[in-house]
């Protein structure tokens, strides 16, 4: 390392990697909190998944043209996401077609990342994340892209939040409920893009749904359940990381086990609780 | 008489290749009740979409008024239960409305005091008087409902259309509804349109129901309530010199 030692301290703690890891899983819970409130609100976990899964694809279409891992991703999952949404919207069937778009972009991205060797070996850091190899430019790309995440949704909130209630609705209030669902779509992309570090494409809808159906028992508008599973979020990346700490498990999914525990404690605390 | 705040004029509204509504006319005066009726499928809510913009129309025109103010209660909301939202922050959608308007609309509607209370936590009544406050806000010149009373008890229906009367004699805004029931709307309505893919006929309550297209369409299915009506007001049965003889398209009723 070529650190200099006069170094602000805050920067020489970003050279610790644990510190970096609990940056990261904070920042990805900023965007994983709101946009997996709408995706529990709107039923689109499914939807989540064909877009997490298609980043494995993007993770081989950015090895094959030498771009970016990030950009692969995002690439790919807007594509994966854009076609869902329109297929969506002709009145697919879509539960069945999104279990083929879901489970065929993932077999179709571990075949075609096993033509390149360097990644066979790792392949599990795309998979279930690799929280604690983050790196400062890492860091950087998850903070922008939930700070985009966040501020797109906090802009378009009162229309998003009026289309999920009922379209006609906002048809009659002068929104239009087509760009408000392109606006989740893009945001999804983004979130797919920026997760796939951190806990890896197949753990990326668990982030999503799993802090967000916490705190619905806990919330009573739908700010509060957006701000309560963005800090549930962030609270499961970091008992998460101490869990792998402690017990030498892998990162990711020890995330996505902290945030379960999480929601069973709120589902116990929702029950106890006179209504 | 003024300009309609709210007029088609010789619509056809096609949907997936189906044409739903044919040379579809109609004016929305200022004030007045209008009543859309009809059977299942015969195009009512497409009307009412057209009318407000959701649906594009093949062919005639939409007029509106310049300004119109239009207070829409959609057919049902349905909450999913993973959707936390209380009476007032719901009135806050998409318009943010102050504290004292929300409690001036659900004063209005019998909901008073209902601010704190979930929607999932609501009977059908109650969604659909807090479904009118909401369009009740920023003071509409037209109410539009889509068959206001889906699911809701005979008596808790009657209730529904005496509050649609007050409001409209409070605030003198126009009303414009979609039932699929003549009978229950007789008392409220000044006006009814029987549709069926095209206007069938149209005037005060009692000519429509009184009129063979009427009849034709409605029959076989509501002749208790027919029967009802005709107890009521048989001793009426004027020339139907309003109504509006379309060319007919066979309806095809047993």
């Amino acid at each position: 390392m070529t650190t200099i030692t006069t170094r602000i301290t805050d920067t020489t703690m970003l050279d610790d990697f644990l510190v970096r890891a609990a940056l990261a899983g904070v920042g990805l819970a900023l965007a994983t909190g709101p946009l997996g409130s709408f995706v529990v609100w709107r039923r689109m976990a499914y939807f989540g998944d064909a877009t997490a899964h298609a980043a494995v694809l993007g993770v081989a279409l950015a090895l094959a043209t030498d771009l970016p891992i990030q950009a692969g991703t995002l690439v790919v999952a807007a594509g994966m996401a854009i076609a869902v949404a329109g297929l969506a919207a002709r009145g697919w069937a879509m539960d069945t077609t999104l279990g083929v778009l879901a489970h065929s972009a993932l077999a179709f991205g571990l075949v075609a990342v096993s033509y390149f060797p360097t990644v066979r070996t790792d392949l599990s850091a795309y998979l279930f994340g690799d929280i604690l190899a983050v790196s400062r430019g890492d860091l950087g790309l998850i903070w922008g892209g939930a700070g985009v995440v966040a501020a797109l949704l906090a802009w378009r909130w009162q229309a998003l939040l009026t289309a999920t209630l009922n379209e006609d609705l906002a048809h009659a209030g002068g929104l239009n409920p087509d760009r408000e669902r392109l606006v989740l779509v893009l945001a999804m992309a983004v979130t797919v893009a920026v997760a796939l570090k951190v806990v890896g494409a197949l753990l990326i809808a668990a982030m999503l749904i799993i802090p967000a159906a916490a705190a619905r028992g806990l919330a009573r508008s739908p700010e509060g359940m957006a701000l309560g599973a963005t800090g549930l979020g962030a609270v499961a990346a970091l008992a998460g990381l101490q869990l792998s700490l402690w017990q030498d498990t892998p990162a990711g999914p020890s995330i996505i086990v902290a945030a379960t525990l999480a929601f069973v404690l709120a589902a116990l605390f929702g029950r106890m609780r006179p209504h | 008489m003024t300009a309609p705040l709210l007029s088609a004029s010789h619509i056809c509204v096609r949907l997936g290749g189906a044409e739903v509504l044919h040379d579809v006319s109609l004016a929305l005066a200022a004030g007045e009740i209008v009543t859309i009726v009809g059977p299942n499928g015969s195009g009512k809510s497409t009307l009412i979409r057209a009318l407000l913009g959701i649906v594009p129309v093949a062919e005639g025109r939409i007029d509106r008024a310049p300004g119109l103010r239009v207070g829409y209660v959609p057919q049902r909301l349905m909450i999913d239960r993973s959707l936390p939202m209380t009476v007032r922050r719901f009135l806050s959608l998409p318009v943010r409305a102050s504290d004292a308007q929300a409690a001036a609309v659900l004063a209005r509607t019998g909901m008073a005091g209902t601010e704190g209370l979930q929607l999932t936590a609501l009977s059908g009544g109650q969604m659909q008087r807090v479904l009118l406050a909401r369009a009740l806000l920023g003071g509409p010149q037209v109410l539009v409902l889509d068959e206001p009373t889906q699911g809701l008890d005979q008596p808790g229906e009657a209730a529904f259309y005496r509050l649609i009367e007050e409001v409209r004699a409070d605030t003198g805004c126009a009303v414009l509804m979609v039932s699929h029931d003549l009978h229950v709307v007789m008392a409220a309505s000044d006006r009814v349109i029987c549709l069926n893919g095209h206007v069938c006929c149209e005037g005060a309550p009692h000519l429509v129901a009184s009129a063979p297209e009427y009849r034709a369409l409605f029959g076989l299915g509501t002749k208790g309530a027919l029967a009802l009506y005709r107890h009521d007001h048989d001793h009426d049965h004027a020339a139907p010199h309003d109504h509006h003889h379309h060319p007919h398209h066979g309806h095809d009723h047993a």
